[in-house]
């Protein structure tokens, strides 16, 4: 592949010729209509997803964003196997954005809650299927014979008497071919791409350095901004002084925008220097009070009191009141930064009639909105290149477009083209964190030891409160994001009340990799090992009797604990644990094989994870995301929390917002369950049950339930 | 005039000499395949090396390299190590996001050009100060076993 290469489609229909040496699949299909903002994607417009050259390339627009989760191989897939192409001529260009690119759920375009496969798993097969066709119809048509004897092969179309034309060949007829109605898909036992390890399409660009990530994003004449963010959330200019900021050699220019102060340079360097020597007295506003101390206070107070609804089954305090052991206990997960990789920027040139944003987000049509709010531009005035994303885990699906609407600014106000970079310390403290969550919960056991209450009070900030996402997922004051996980609790216990308190606080939260489950998982999956112990029963069996009506939990619960050898002997100082949950459609079980120091630190040596994410694409892709998933879940147990005080943020870069490093790492084991069931999403899933996992291991090995997180070596100290 | 040879090439630069190698790399050179991540030292993704070192360009001041030999990502293909590396992290498929891939690739040909077979505890000497977000790890650990692997026999698989 050369490259990820991003044009506009008015410039493709214009020049689509000449960029891909070839014809256009399907250029005779008008798109203008379906141009117009905020239209609902078409059926199956063929030519807006799949393009072949004479060349033989096939390319592939992928509409979903590249972060690392493997979009840009596992929908290729669908595509290539329906069009019954040569895997090793597809390339894969980013969509530009357009209705026709939008999420088939969601009604715009982004990246986001583990949703692209399955969200395209028909349409992209349909285009693949359609397109295929086209060539066949296409090539019978050049031979004079019956479609019927002409099947398609490795990007050749062959005739039963033995004929044969490449797509190259076919592409500019094909393109005049009707586009078929009433398509067929492939008999899944037929997929020779679908459901087979591939290996990624980008490794290649992405190990010599070739990969254009949004950072690398170059326009001509363009300056380079960095932006002095206030001290605390909500915080503004009282008064600036700039003088010793513009005496920097190759500091150009320094305006205000609503976000802060931001100095353009010649390059990164000036600019920061010029930004650190900026003189600003701020009005740090009502949030300059707040600190994490005293939101744990708050939230603990809350959780004493009822809250709004989300599941209601008999009688919680009865129950409660008849119960032979009674368990009453409070968790807790701190604020937590995303941390990508690549420092959050954007590129914009802001011209009178169009607007140009080079950028690696999740969330294209929102940003294009805001892009176009700020310049007074229309939308379709507004192109935003998606370049590959360093990292996304949500912090790039901003409902509030922070990092796109600050360069916006930027370049409205500079009047120049002007990429905006985020120093680390910028992105470690700009918020949208995953909320900080208090969780209060009361249980109680039978006289045989098997659970018959469970009251959950969970307190933390709603993260769609207040954006346009909140019609959508609140319902009767309950954010479903705030309580995915522990509403739908799946274990047998008759009598069960979960209700939520949404404090409005003034630090700007998210969703963070596995969202609402990221906390509710480890709450619920260390609270029923907190009930098998109390009941003394082994914590795998104990779940397995609960869990009897759900099937595919108990999969993925007996696989792992199958392959991780539960209830054989550990070498000693060694211990398991277990848990088991479903997310965006997708069940996980985890095994963690863990080993505490005396001093307390915490070792994870092994991790057993089996997956049931229905029919799947890419098992590589599968693999690599539930590796990536414990990495990611383990950097929250044991190392990270972003904590205030004063309305400051205290931690700034890594050395401490601590994540996980290669010599942490455990060997991770990763077994898939094979069924035909509806795809769910493979790349938040993994995420959830390796804190539970993990503690309920250190709980064995020590005496010590941990029930807030990160885990504190000085707490686990044991002889 | 501050000289820096960087892949083989010859700069003459009029920059302040405390700019960090990594921004005259890509805002006067215009090689963006080394990254920022963190700006002091903590991440590894704006590894480069230096007379073979690998160091990290985002606060190593240019005039420090005045008249070394400065490789980067888009130059390690003319070295064995570096080739190996970079053929083995694809057929361990290691990227992910592979943002900082270029610096775990130049930490990793680093470690091999002077170690050609690390054993774990090496590798984790080495590379435990490139920080990855999407937990590579693992594959980067059994790629450095492999390009050591492919070095062995003369570069084939």
């Amino acid at each position: 592949m050369k490259g990820i290469i991003n044009i506009s489609r008015r410039d493709f229909l214009k020049t689509g010729a000449a960029i891909s040496g070839g014809l256009i699949l399907g250029l005779h299909l008008n798109l203008p209509e379906s141009l117009a903002a905020g239209q609902q994607a078409a059926a199956l417009v063929p030519n807006a997803f799949v393009r072949i050259g004479t060349d033989d390339m096939v390319t592939i627009i992928v509409n979903h964003s590249e972060m690392g989760q493997g979009v840009y191989t596992s929908l290729p897939m669908l595509v290539a196997e329906e069009l019954e192409a040569d895997w090793k001529k597809i390339r894969v260009e980013a969509a530009p954005v357009d209705p026709v690119y939008n999420h088939t759920a969601f009604g715009m375009q982004m990246t986001g809650g583990s949703t692209s496969v399955w969200s395209e798993y028909d349409r992209l097969r349909k285009v693949g299927a359609a397109a295929r066709e086209m060539l066949i119809a296409a090539a019978a048509e050049t031979w004079k014979v019956n479609r019927k004897g002409c099947r398609a092969e490795k990007g050749v179309v062959i005739h039963k008497s033995g004929k044969r034309l490449r797509y190259g060949q076919l592409a500019e007829k094909a393109a005049a071919m009707p586009v078929p109605s009433d398509i067929k898909l492939k008999d899944p036992q037929k997929y020779r791409i679908v459901g087979r390890p591939t290996l990624r399409i980008d490794s290649r660009e992405k190990v010599n350095g070739k990969a254009i990530f949004g950072l690398d994003a170059s326009v001509s004449g363009m300056l380079t901004a960095v932006v002095a963010h206030p001290p605390v959330f909500g915080g503004k200019v009282k008064s600036l002084h700039a003088e010793k900021a513009r005496a920097v050699a190759g500091v150009k220019d320094i305006v205000q925008v609503p976000s802060g102060v931001a100095v353009l340079a010649t390059g990164f360097w000036p600019a920061l220097t010029g930004r650190d020597a900026l003189e600003i007295v701020w009005d740090e506003g009502p949030n300059a009070k707040l600190s994490t101390s005293g939101l744990r206070e708050q939230y603990a107070a809350l959780a004493m009191t009822p809250g709004a609804v989300a599941r209601k089954e008999g009688s919680v305090d009865t129950a409660l009141a008849k119960a032979a052991k009674r368990l009453r206990v409070e968790y807790e997960v701190p604020y937590l930064a995303h941390a990508t990789m690549e420092p959050l920027n954007c590129t914009v040139d802001l011209r009178p009639d169009s607007c140009e944003i080079w950028v690696g987000t999740q969330f294209q049509t929102v940003d294009r909105n805001a892009a176009a709010a700020i310049s007074g531009l229309k939308p379709e005035q507004v192109r935003i290149h998606t370049l590959f994303l360093g990292g996304g885990f949500g912090r790039r699906a901003n409902p509030a477009s922070d990092f796109v609407s600050e360069a916006v600014h930027v370049a409205k106000a500079a009047k120049a083209p002007v990429k905006v970079i985020w120093t680390r310390e910028n992105d470690m403290r700009g918020g949208y964190y995953r909320p900080l969550w208090y969780d209060r919960i009361e249980a109680g056991l039978d006289e045989k030891g098997g659970p018959v209450v469970w009251k959950h009070t969970i307190v933390g900030q709603s993260i769609v409160a207040g954006t346009p996402f909140e019609k959508a997922l609140a319902k009767n004051g309950i954010d479903n994001t705030s309580v995915e996980g522990a509403a739908d609790l799946p274990y047998a216990i008759p009598n069960i009340l979960v209700d939520l308190h949404s404090p409005s606080v003034g630090v700007p939260v998210l969703w963070w990799r596995s969202v609402g489950h990221s906390h509710t998982a480890f709450v619920v999956e260390s609270l029923i090992d907190e009930l098998a112990h109390e009941a003394k029963k082994d914590p795998y069996e104990f779940r397995r009797g609960l869990l009897a009506k759900h099937s595919r939990h108990l999969g993925v619960l007996k696989l792992a604990a199958g392959k991780a050898g539960w209830g054989t002997p550990m070498p000693e100082g060694r211990a398991r644990g277990i848990a088991v949950h479903e997310s965006f459609g997708s069940y996980v079980a985890e095994v963690a094989e863990v080993s505490v120091s005396p001093a307390g630190e915490v070792r994870v040596h092994r991790v057993v994870c089996a997956v049931d994410c229905g029919e799947f694409v890419n098992p590589a892709t599968i693999r690599a995301q539930m590796e990536s998933a414990v990495s990611f879940g383990l950097s929250a147990v044991l190392h990270s929390e972003i904590t205030l005080e004063g309305g400051r943020v205290r931690q700034s870069n890594f050395h401490d917002y601590k994540v996980l490093r290669l010599n942490e790492m455990p060997e991770v084991e990763v077994h898939i369950v094979h069924n035909s069931e509806k795809p769910g999403g493979i790349g938040e899933p993994g995420v959830p049950p390796i804190a539970p996992a993990v503690c309920n291991a250190i709980f064995l090995l020590t005496g010590k339930r941990v029930r807030r997180l990160p885990v504190r070596p000085e707490d686990l100290r044991h002889a | 005039m501050i000289h820096i040879e960087v892949n083989g090439k010859r700069h003459d630069l009029d920059v302040s000499p405390d700019m960090p190698l990594l921004w005259v790399i890509r805002d006067y050179l215009k090689l963006s395949g080394t990254k920022f991540g963190c700006g002091m030292a903590q991440c590894g993704a704006c590894t480069v090396h230096v007379d073979g070192e690998p160091t990290r360009s985002c606060v190593t001041p240019v005039s420090s390299v005045s008249g070394k030999k400065i490789t980067t990502i888009e130059g390690l293909d003319a070295s064995g190590a570096g080739r190996a590396v970079q053929e083995a992290w694809t057929a361990e498929d290691v990227p992910q996001c592979g943002y900082c891939q270029s610096g775990q690739v130049m930490q990793a040909a680093a470690l091999l050009a002077q170690n050609p077979q690390p054993t774990d505890a090496d590798i984790d000497a080495s590379l435990s100060g490139n920080l990855c977000r999407c937990g590579t790890y693992q594959r980067i650990r059994k790629a450095v076993h492999r390009a050591a692997g492919m070095m062995a026999k003369g570069g084939k698989r």
